[in-house]
């Protein structure tokens, strides 16, 4: 099988393992330990308990809460990270430090849960649905990101194309008044753009970054033209039908992970599927492999006889597809209705799932989970009256990038042809 | 890691300072070789703003109910409705941006100062909405002769404009002669500091700019709303705004309302020629366009790769900060939420409209200034959403980007010496 030994080492990640880099977490470690104690602990009331929902008014078995009570819970978390960190520092974790980075910051961000519940009550289902579905468009934004860099062409037109998806779709779908048609639209657009893009950036040979802001560019004149001229205009033609919630029979009635996995609407199973797929495109199938060598080493794929164009042509098309994909999330699968520049960004912070993913699939929903939890979790900061400014919360996820991208959590795997136009001779 | 084989050779050192002496002591109209190249940098542009106009005519013609009603009646009354409704926008664009001239001659017969104000303010307003994508373009462009691709000018614009209004509105006392350059300088100040960060972090780690400069602009629009609705909010407004700033902080205006015509758009142009200045006449630009075309031949040469990009991305962001600064100074005179339009994005097209040049961008500014300008009266008249004009920006960067197919629709020949090209490189490299 050389294929998968091949598919390891592409995405294997190169961690450093200085004396450096170990001390520096263990002390990040120790730091979140302390800050911990003296942050959260601190400033709690002794007898104060810390309440978090575990099911919503519409579950069949209604749960009890959970309640831990807020002081211990926080020394026992402090403690936890700082035994990590005395472990780091001490012995190190070698090639598991991110690993054991990620539950340190795991438990980091469940003592604040735990703070800023005290003597409250949180629903912590409600929290994860909204991350659920605030991660769809993000991390199918990764995924359009991924087919499009594993075959070598930057894509930084994910957004334009979310964006003219999500117009399409609710013109569409207001249209025929039938969802799934306007779900095809969407996707069709998000194509057909994708298709611009790899004409400039794969024939033409553009630089894809400019080829990517000309379809940005356009994609917001475009659907903020339609949809001053005619959508506001008449309403009828802004009203499109939309993808309910569906529960999976049996699965849905599962405490807590039923409510949060299976009772959803088609996009976040979709989003579920396609990671599932891609995944298993990519790392185990000959396609992948191809698609794998066409962006890493595009002169030696071209020796063994794949056609480096075409199978661009194909990857940036399939991305293309699912940002449209995701476009139609906004409208269909949230709104009901198009706003002018409604995706607000998701496209552009999808790449940055995508390279906090590392080019993986399921790298790219981890992190576009973590910006769906810091979107949720800043929408309910009001209710727990936090005196933390939310808006430094939602900063975090961009910061946590560009350190990410800085290397500091070690270096990713950028697919070494990614953005340079193939030349055949 | 990339192959130097599979990138197209890049010219030496000597090379580009051989071609630098030429074109210092030799006028290039004598060379035949660059003539072709010269004519096509002016033609190519000029083809693409035609082409992207009449693209724009079409879009308009297929958006319009009134034609599709006509050519259910008839072809000609089609025609004519395609005909009314194109001239109509146009029309009312070009007015929209240079004033009617009709009515530019009533108000000088009848001699009314407020007449005359209002018929000629177009034309001047056209300037002030110029003015930003001056410093914006002149930001990305000089980036992009660094080699890096600045494509957060939109939040180094408003961390500009936060900086600059802080001072306005904050520091009290001062003469105008101090106070407004102050107020500028703490815009640029705040646009550079944006720029470095990036800068730093792809010349000391390699994290790309492009990334970079996104994940800054959320920070700076996270941090503009948190300024906006906590510490820098007008006491006593419900809304997310600044206090006003200080009359002594305006950019002087030189006219009576309603004309908002000031200062700054003679600053942009001062800006423009240091910028030409510091990059084609100091050796700080010399080695600033070296490490952009090539760092390495920039590193055996001796160059500090690592000090210019750094300090291409800091000028950069202080130049879109000058954007910034100068909106709050001279037009808004507070800093509400959604201020930028957009400009940080339309500033790409206009690096590259001007290619990278000072002057083209200036050119290019005025250009994309009138439109922005005049799409607003066509929005009235015409009824045609002023979003026409992204549609229009995007179709002519896109042929400049590939000029192919502008040559492919004019039958051109293509130029005998490689065009300087923009380089920028993927995440990877």
């Amino acid at each position: 099988m050389a294929s998968t030994t091949n598919s390891q080492m592409f995405h294997k990640t190169f961690v450093r393992e200085s004396p450096v880099r170990q001390r520096v977490m263990g002390a990040f470690f120790l730091l979140l330990a302390l800050a911990i104690w003296f942050f959260f602990a601190r400033s709690v009331d002794g007898g104060a308990i810390s309440s978090f929902g575990l099911s919503t008014f519409q579950a069949k078995t209604q749960l009890d809460p959970w309640e831990l009570p807020t002081l211990n819970t926080l020394y026992v978390l402090a403690i936890v990270c700082a035994v990590f960190g005395g472990i780091q520092l001490s012995r190190g974790f070698k090639k598991y430090t991110n690993a054991v980075l990620a539950v340190v910051v795991a438990i980091f961000v469940f003592g604040f849960l735990v703070w800023a519940t005290a003597g409250k009550s949180l629903n912590l289902v409600g929290l994860f649905n909204t991350t659920l579905s605030k991660a769809v468009p993000i991390t199918l934004g990764a995924l359009s990101g991924i087919l499009c860099e594993r075959s070598g062409v930057v894509n930084i037109a994910i957004e334009g194309m979310m964006l003219s998806g999500a117009m399409v779709s609710a013109l569409v779908g207001s249209l025929t008044q039938n969802a799934w048609v306007g779900l095809l639209c969407a996707v069709l657009t998000g194509a057909l753009l994708a298709w611009v893009h790899g004409v400039f950036s794969i024939k033409y040979k553009t630089n894809q970054i400019i080829s990517g802001t000309v379809i940005n560019i356009f994609a917001t004149g475009l659907t903020s033209y339609i949809s001053a001229k005619f959508m506001q205009v008449y309403p009828a033609l802004n009203n499109p039908p939309t993808f309910g919630a569906i529960a999976i029979p049996l699965l849905a009635d599962i405490p807590v992970i039923g409510e949060i996995f299976f009772v959803n609407n088609l996009f976040v199973f979709a989003m579920f599927i396609f990671i599932i797929i891609l995944q298993i495109a990519l790392f185990q199938t000959r396609w992948g492999l191809r698609v794998r060598a066409v962006g890493e080493h595009p002169k030696a794929a071209d020796t063994l006889g794949i056609d480096v164009f075409k199978t661009r042509y194909t990857s940036v098309i399939l991305g293309g597809m699912m940002a449209g994909f995701a476009g139609a999330y906004f409208t269909l699968g949230s709104a009901g209705r198009f706003d002018e520049v409604m995706t607000a960004g998701r496209g552009f912070i999808g790449l940055a799932a995508m390279i906090f993913g590392n080019w993986i699939p399921t790298g790219g929903f981890a992190a576009g989970l973590l910006f769906g939890f810091a979107d949720g979790l800043a929408s309910r900061m009001a209710i727990l009256g936090i005196t933390i400014p939310s808006q430094f919360l939602l900063m975090l996820p961009y910061i946590a990038t560009m350190i990410v991208l800085a290397g500091v959590i070690g270096k990713g795997h950028v697919p070494a042809a990614d953005g340079i136009p193939y030349e055949k001779e | 890691m990339t192959s130097n084989s599979e990138e197209p050779k890049k010219p030496g050192v000597g090379q580009i300072f051989l071609e630098e002496l030429n074109n210092q002591f030799k006028p290039p109209k004598k060379d035949d070789k660059k003539k072709g190249v010269a004519s096509q940098t002016l033609l190519i542009p000029l083809l693409a703003v035609i082409t992207g106009l009449i693209i724009g005519g079409i879009f308009i013609i297929l958006t319009t109910e009134q034609v599709y009603a006509a050519f259910g009646q008839s072809f000609g009354a089609g025609l004519a409705a395609a005909w009314d409704a194109v001239s109509k926008a146009y029309s009312g664009l070009f007015t929209g941006a240079f004033g009617d001239p009709a009515r530019m001659i009533a108000a000088l017969q009848s001699g009314d100062s407020l007449q005359i104000r209002r018929a000629f303010n177009p034309i001047l307003e056209s300037l002030v909405t110029s003015t930003p994508y001056i410093f914006a373009g002149l930001a990305v462009a000089l980036g992009f002769r660094a080699g890096v691709f600045n494509i957060g000018a939109e939040g180094q614009i408003f961390i500009g404009a936060i900086t600059a209004t802080f001072v306005g509105y904050s520091v009290t006392g001062l003469p105008g002669i101090i106070h407004v350059p102050l107020a500028l300088l703490a815009g640029a100040a705040g646009g550079a500091m944006w720029g470095f960060i990036p800068g730093w972090l792809k010349a000391k780690t390699g994290g790309h700019e492009v990334i970079n400069t996104i994940m800054m602009n959320y920070i700076a629009f996270r941090l503009s709303d948190f300024l906006l609705t906590g510490p820098m909010k007008r006491p006593g407004s419900f809304n997310p705004v600044s206090p006003e700033i200080l009359p002594s902080a305006w950019l002087p205006r030189f006219f009576p309302d309603p004309i908002r015509f000031h200062l700054g758009f003679f600053i942009a142009l001062g800006i423009a020629y240091l910028v030409y200045w510091y990059l084609f006449k100091t050796t700080w630009g010399f080695e600033l366009r070296t490490v952009g075309t090539n760092p390495n031949a920039a590193k055996y040469a001796g160059m500090n790769v690592t000090k210019n990009i750094v300090l291409a991305m800091s000028l950069s962001g202080a130049l879109a900060g000058l954007a910034g600064a100068n909106e709050v100074l001279g037009v808004n005179r507070n800093l509400a939420m959604a201020f930028s339009s957009g400009y940080g994005f339309d500033s790409i097209a206009l690096a590259l409209l001007g290619n990278n040049h000072p002057l083209g961008v200036v050119l290019a500014s005025l250009l994309f200034g009138t439109l922005r300008s005049g799409a607003t009266r066509m929005q009235l008249t015409a009824g045609i959403p002023n979003d026409i004009i992204s549609i229009l920006q995007a179709v002519i960067l896109a042929f400049i980007a590939a000029p192919a197919i502008i040559r492919t629709i004019y039958r051109l020949r293509k130029p005998t010496v490689e065009e300087a090209g923009v380089t920028i490189r993927g995440w990877g490299g």
